[in-house]
């Protein structure tokens, strides 16, 4: 059986990581293959890392407010790499008035602060939709 | 979360299913007694361990007459968007009654990077005001007088370029050198620890902070030339301890290398400052500023040989804990800071800054930020507690607290010493390791309800509860851009080519490159450019991550 694999990452310039190691380490205390990129990645640099590792999920750290900018890039990507089964999933600060344009883009986990890990945990269980994910 | 615990209506007590532990814990893993009486308290001796406030070791404060002579500065932090709009909200903040300005920077001026590098793109005056140059500075200060009013700018590895900037715009206005004065934070350690917003590797870093710490003892005497910083430790996961340790440990490897390069403690060691969070433990938060102040008055008589009284007592500025907000239920907000906030006070802070109710969603609209100011205004003019010093002090409980940080400190302290110092310790992962892990189990500890959070497992209330919130949007950006581009045609390009390349040649020397980012800062460099010529040189940090 395939374990769910995610890519954790942290785009723009915000270094603020407390987020996105605790939920690493809540991901793969969930059972699933978690690689967490570092600080700083472009849009380019997750998809690639996404691509490289066959990962099933996206994860995205954002606090910074760059997101109206990153997350359109990162759904353009997937779609020109083909790879647009690819779940995308956002932790951070996302004004409620963003929302709507993200969900349009077909991101749909948004996870802000106090959110819990067990929900974000079943969150991607439930809906994973790469082929190699859903299978096992 | 409702397996855990039920769902109670707003207004009602919770009624937890989670067995209560026979003993409770501090955050930072002291156990705690039921009662606190004399023998908690018998190892203290009176003028030994607290002596009266303004005299060593300063565990009771450093001014004889506390908060009644001169109450605490009330420091909020501000900053987004253009320097034209933060401006706008400066005089707002002044002419609320706040007593001191603290400039918030966006990432792109945290970073070193102009509003246009492809970096930046989505950053700009997002979490902070952009400032890509000395005109953009003149703009945030724009009929401000720089003399009578204490700055505050949070900006760490550009810290020297920022701090150039504002001399400059003091000298435009006719104000003296000598005469203003306030902070820079300027604590890379953190950075590395933390934060994580760095630029260079260590080496280099550590030589703009002591060039900072000998050009401000000779120009600029009544400037803090860094707030060494625990606010963003604790933010990234730390106990009160570990805060606590690290932060003073950090405070020592600067002064260690301000000694390194030959400067004598007494010339620098008074303008250093500290930076606390004030978090949810009331008594823990309190014992550990009282701690704190102890800690450093030994540090440096003993480590350090101070003979001025100055270089032994701890100043600091406490800011309320971003990270306890919740996004639900974001009024709440306002009665956690306010508790936080009576911590810092009853602590000695000598300023603080309360944060808003709407922080866990946007940054705060103007309204947010009045109400979080009028926070303090409260505890300072109507509850009392500013009339006595230390008015806790003497408390079984508080002392006996006070006392178990203190040895937890000290030997975190050891822990530090014996991996070769903090630089050492950050390049081997410790503190980041430490920090990381406690992150995670503090998550644990409230996932499983053995830690309450009001709002969010337990008093969990369905109904939207919103409140307005500020958006920025990207026309800020564009505006910055925009400016940026007029001020690349404008200048003269032949002085900045001269000053960058001049400050390229320094910093592959020894010499102090505070008078040739003076320079730089004069013929319109960029921020950017002037960071860049620092990267040619030095290169950037990369960190292996720790999770």
């Amino acid at each position: 059986m395939r374990k769910i694999r995610v890519v954790i990452a942290k785009p723009g310039l915000d270094g603020h990581d407390r987020g996105a190691k605790v939920i690493t380490r809540a991901l793969r205390d969930g059972g699933m293959e978690v690689i967490y990129t570092g600080l700083r990645q472009t849009p380019e640099q997750i998809v690639a890392a996404a691509l490289q590792e066959d990962a099933d999920v996206i994860g995205l750290s954002i606090l910074s407010g760059a997101h109206n900018y990153i997350c359109p890039r990162v759904m353009e990507l997937l779609q020109a790499k083909e790879i647009a089964d690819i779940l995308v999933v956002i932790g951070g600060i996302i004004p409620d008035v963003d929302v709507p344009k993200l969900n349009e883009m077909g991101i749909n986990g948004i996870f802000p602060p106090g959110s819990s890990m067990r929900d974000i945990v079943e969150f991607i269980r439930k809906n994973v939709r790469t082929a190699a994910a859903s299978a096992s | 979360m409702s397996s855990v615990k039920p769902n109670v209506p707003a207004g009602s007590a919770p009624t937890s299913t989670v067995q209560r532990p026979e003993r409770f814990r501090t955050i930072s893993g002291t156990s705690i007694e039921p009662v606190y009486g004399p023998e908690h308290v018998a190892a203290l001796d009176y003028d030994r361990d607290l002596n009266d406030p303004g005299q060593f070791p300063y565990t009771r404060g450093i001014h004889p007459s506390g908060y009644a002579g001169k109450l605490w500065t009330m420091r909020q932090f501000a900053g987004f968007g253009t320097p034209e709009e933060t401006n706008g909200r400066y005089r707002q903040l002044l002419a609320a009654g706040g007593t001191g300005l603290s400039v918030a920077f966006d990432l792109p001026t945290l970073m070193g990077k102009d509003p246009d590098h492809p970096l930046s793109l989505g950053e700009v005056g997002k979490c902070g005001v952009s400032i890509a140059s000395l005109a953009d500075m003149e703009r945030l200060f724009a009929d401000i007088p720089l003399s009578p009013i204490t700055t505050s700018m949070t900006i760490n590895s550009p810290a020297a370029m920022l701090l150039a900037m504002y001399l400059v715009v003091a000298e435009q206005q006719g104000a003296d050198w000598r005469l203003i004065s306030g902070t820079i934070q300027n604590d890379i350690l953190k950075e590395y620890i933390a934060q994580k917003e760095y630029i260079y590797p260590p080496g280099p870093s550590m030589r703009l902070v002591t060039d900072v710490f000998r050009f401000c003892a000779e120009q600029v005497p009544k400037w803090n030339t860094i707030s060494v910083s625990g606010y963003h430790i604790r933010e990234a996961g730390s106990t009160a301890l570990q805060e606590l340790a690290f932060t003073l440990r950090n405070g020592i490897e600067y002064v260690q290398y301000g000694v390194n390069a030959g400067l004598d403690v007494d010339t620098f060691v008074p303008r250093m400052s500290f930076f606390f969070n004030a978090h949810n433990e009331f008594f823990e938060e309190i014992a550990k500023y009282r701690a704190a102040r102890k800690l450093w008055s030994h540090v440096m008589r003993e480590r350090f040989g101070a003979r001025d009284e100055r270089s032994c007592k701890l100043r600091f500025h406490a800011q309320t804990a971003g990270v306890s907000l919740t996004s639900q239920q974001p009024r709440n907000n306002v009665v956690r800071t306010a508790v936080q906030a009576l911590a810092a006070v009853l602590g000695g802070a000598n300023s603080l800054h309360t944060n808003s109710l709407d922080e866990a969603l946007a940054l705060p609209t103007v309204e947010a930020a009045t109400l979080a100011l009028r926070t303090q205004q409260i505890i300072a003019h109507e509850s009392g507690v500013r009339e006595s010093v230390d008015p806790l002090g003497g408390s079984y409980f508080l002392e006996a607290l006070t006392a178990d940080l203190e040895a937890g400190a000290l030997d975190c302290f050891r822990t530090i010493d014996d991996l070769g110092g903090m630089i050492e310790a950050i390049e081997k992962g410790y503190p980041q390791r430490e920090i990381a892990e406690n992150a995670y189990r503090s998550q644990q500890e409230m996932e499983r309800g053995e830690r309450d959070i009001v709002g969010v497992n337990v008093c969990i209330d369905a109904r939207a509860l919103d409140v307005p919130t500020l958006y920025i949007d990207e026309g800020a950006a564009e505006r910055q851009v925009a400016q940026l581009e007029d001020l690349r045609r404008t200048r003269n390009a032949d002085r900045v080519v001269r000053s960058l390349d001049a400050l390229r040649e320094t910093a592959r020397g020894k010499d102090n490159l505070m008078p040739l980012l003076l320079e730089a800062v004069r013929a319109y460099a960029t921020i950017g450019e002037m960071c860049d010529a620092l990267r040619d040189v030095w290169g950037e940090y990369e960190e292996t991550p720790a999770i």
